[in-house]
Formats: structure tokens, sequence, C-alpha cells
């Protein structure tokens, strides 16, 4: 397969912000030993009239504005989510109009909870390397839902990322992926069913850290590489404590971690976690500087991706709102907005 | 709203797609087939807007229809683009952020749906630059 990889990418998060303290006040729980707990201290929140689709759109604009690419030289379109606002009626085929694609192009959604869109991603690799496509974009987006009161409302947010999957103009170069897939029942949503349920304590060592450190090792194992050979890493980050455990377990250090970790106060943006990692990291590495992302989808399975920065990233600059940008100057929300906004509140 | 009508329109919704006489540089949004300035003489061509322009003049929504009562209170307004168009929409801040001639930009998001059950409608709204 020839080389692949990162032709351009984009991002989007809410303006809106909550603090976890507002959630922890609204149901009489302490706000600093969940803040502590998790390592998230506010979490971002769609607007009244914002969902997947309108995040994965805005996302995809920004990625083939950064680099003015011809929308009609996109042969696939993949959006990763677990929250897709039609169980039938693809959230791709909204995107492919909304950016001019249409209609000489592949289009499907995909669902695999927090890594439908680095799914997204390989497919469009398989795509784009053995030139059945020019150009593959690759999404992944969600409005999280957490049930009121439960766990994951501290947590549970809004955001996407879009990334333009090629051969030819490449910012960074995928060099390679390994992927680790078991049958995990540590998170799910039924058909029908508003929110999610999950294992509770369950869900780390058997799923999050299990899968996500396979993946990693295994891909540095396959391209022969040690936590020394790379200048950033990026874990799938539900909260701020598992992907700095599961950094540490792998042998990278808080310096390698700290510029894709952008929970703190974005919170769990799902099928955009990893990637938005991956985004704010583009926004700065320079050519040369190698990546390991690593998402985990529950269910389970975990993606790795050893990204190698090229040249080309330098024309990228600013060209586009960096990830650090859409995080500034949020407008916080009470609970009772936020409620409102993610139609808690039935009227 | 109906599906079909919905549907008809919805390249037009999705993006600022008009069109442009190149006889008298005159921009159309929505897009107009005949110029109707320069008649048979008018040559159209399509046209994607840029999406940015300002905002002339706006008025809050209070009450709003029955089906995005959650919106309320919202800002409607009409945008007045950067190669001449106005067009009405609801813009993206707090009543109180809004003032006339301040710079917007467009934005993708959801416009209404019919029900529950029914269609999505998606479309183009306006956020200050």
């Amino acid at each position: 397969m020839d080389s692949v990889g990162i032709v351009s990418y984009g991002a989007y998060i809410p303006r809106y912000r909550i603090k976890v303290d507002e959630i922890a006040e609204t149901w009489g729980e302490d706000g600093d030993s969940i803040r502590k707990s998790l390592w998230v201290f506010e979490k971002s929140v769609p607007d009244i009239d914002e969902d997947t689709v309108t995040i994965a759109v805005e996302a995809a604009r920004s990625a083939i504005g950064r680099r003015e690419i011809d929308p009609l030289r996109i042969g696939a379109i993949y959006t990763g989510s677990e929250s897709h606002p039609y169980v039938v009626k693809p959230t791709s085929t909204i995107v492919a109009e909304a950016i001019g694609a249409t209609p000489l192009l592949t289009a499907a959604d995909f669902e695999f909870a927090c890594k439908g869109g680095t799914a997204a991603i390989q497919a469009c690799m398989g795509l784009v390397g053995s030139g059945m496509i020019d150009l593959g974009l690759a999404i992944g987006s969600d409005v999280a839902q957490g049930a009121p009161g439960d766990a994951l409302e501290y947590t549970a947010a809004a955001g996407g990322v879009a990334l333009v999957i090629g051969r030819s103009e490449l910012a960074a170069e995928i060099e390679a992926t390994y992927s680790l897939t078991t049958d995990m029942p540590d998170f799910w949503r039924r058909d029908g069913m508003p929110y999610p349920e999950h294992g509770g304590r369950f869900t780390g060592e058997p799923a999050y850290f299990r899968h996500i450190i396979g993946a990693a090792q295994g891909l540095m194992e396959k391209t022969s590489t040690t936590p020394g050979d790379y200048d950033y890493v990026v874990l799938h980050q539900p909260n701020g404590k598992f992907p700095m455990r599961a950094a540490r377990m792998l042998g990278f250090t808080e310096r390698q971690l700290g510029p894709g970790f952008v929970v703190p106060h974005l919170g769990n943006t799902y099928s955009g976690s990893a990637m938005m990692g991956l985004a704010a990291v583009l926004d700065l590495a320079e050519p040369g500087e190698r990546i390991l992302m690593a998402s985990f989808g529950s269910g389970a399975g975990s993606d790795a991706f050893l990204v190698r920065v090229l040249d080309e990233i330098r024309e990228l600059r600013e060209k586009a709102p960096s990830v650090s940008e859409l995080l500034k100057d949020p407008t916080y929300v009470s609970y009772a907005t936020y409620a409102r906004h993610k139609g808690k509140m039935k009227m | 709203m109906t599906v079909p009508r919905f549907w008809r329109k919805l390249k037009h919704r999705y993006n600022l797609l008009g069109t442009h006489c190149t006889t008298c540089e005159t921009y159309y949004y929505p897009p107009r087939k005949i110029c109707p300035k320069c008649r048979r003489r008018g040559e159209i061509e399509p046209h994607r807007f840029k999406g940015e322009g300002k905002l002339l003049t706006y008025t809050i929504i209070q009450n709003p229809p029955e089906k995005i009562t959650a919106h309320a209170p919202y800002v409607l307004g009409i945008v007045e683009l950067d190669e001449g168009p106005r067009l009405t929409s609801q813009i993206i801040c707090s009543p109180e952020e809004a003032e006339i001639g301040m710079r917007v930009r467009s934005v993708f998001r959801k416009i209404g749906e019919e029900s529950a059950e029914g269609m999505i409608y998606y479309g183009t709204k306006f956020v200050k630059l």
C-alpha cells in the first residue's frame, strides 16, 4: 500500500461549558472530590440547535477550508458517533451535501461507542491506500449522553473532529495502525433508550486499560518503536485519570501526554475524544515529530496509530481555528440551561 | 414545512448558494434564473457566498412558534452579505450581545423538526464574528 496520511484536519467545540461543581451541586454531591477523582473541571455543552450532524458539518468545513480542498475530490465520508440524531438516515449524507461533496461518493455512519471516528480513519486509509478513492473524510462527532444524576453526566460532552485522508500533499503520514477488539459488555445503550448503561468500575481494568494498552503496545511492537521514539502520546480521554494512568503504564511521560490532553476543560467528546487530542497536537507539532494515538470504544476495542508530522503541516497553521482557540472564552451555563440545551427538560 | 418542500431547497439552505449576474455584477440569494435588472442581456452564473456580512437590523422573539418554544428568547435579524444580498435569519447570540452593524458569519444549525418522529430540518444561521 502507498503511504497514506492526513491531508487536512478540522475541529469544532460548542461555545458553552458547565462546571463540574454546578452539576454536583444540583445532585447534592461534593464537587471538589468529583473534580479530583475525575480530573475534569468543566465540559462542553451543545447549543439548543446543535447536534452530532451540525458538529460534524462544522468540523468537516473547517478541515476542507484549512486547505481549500475541492470537496468533489472526496470519495468517501464516514462519521463515527454514538449519538447520530437519526437511527435510520445517515449523518454522513447530510455532511456530504453540506460540504458540497455529493453525489459521486460512498458514505456510511459508524458506531463503536467512543471509537467510531478512528474506525472511520482506518476505512478511509484502506480506500485511499488501495487507490479506490482520491480523498476520504473521517469524522468523529458526538453530543454525548449521560442520564441525569449518573456519573457519566460529569464528563459527557460535545465536539467533533474531521480528518481528510489522502495519498499526496500529506501534512502527516500515518505510518502504521494496529487494533485490538474483544466482546466486552462494559457500556451499552439499547435501541430506543435515551441514555447508556455502564458496568461502573468494570469499565476500567478489563475494558479501557486492557484494550488501549494492548493496542498501543501492539503498535509499538509492530513498528519496533518504544515510548522514547515518540514526541507525543494521545489516548482516549473518558476522564483525566484514565489516560494519565495508562500513559504511565505504557512508559510515557507527562511531557508527551500534555499537549493532547484536552479533557480537563472539555470533557469526554466520545467519538471525538482521541481525535480532538490529535488535532490539538497537530496544531503545534513540528515536522519530523511522531505521535502515538490510541482510541478506545466500549464494547470494546482500541485503534492505535503511528503518525509522523511532515513539512506541509506548516501550511495548515492558522488557516482554521485551533483546539486551544475553540476552548478559549467559553460561556458558562447553569444546570437548568444545560438541561434545556440537552433536551433533558420536556416542554 | 413539508418534506418535499424542504428537500427541493435543501442545497440552498445548507449552503448560501445563489447566483451572480456578470452583466451588472449583482448577486442574488435565493438564486434567480433571470436578472431582473438586465433581463435578456443578463448573464447568470451560480455563486457560492462566502457567508460573511453584517447585521442590518434585528428583533427579539419572546413568543416563538410552538415547536421551538425552548429557544426563546432568540434574536431574528436581517443580514446583509458582503456581496450584497439580504436575508432573514436567526442570529446565534444572546439578546444583550446583538448589535446593529456587527459582523456575522454563517454556521450550520438545526432549524427545526417536524415532530419527535419526523424529519429534522438543518440549515444556515449566523453567529457573531
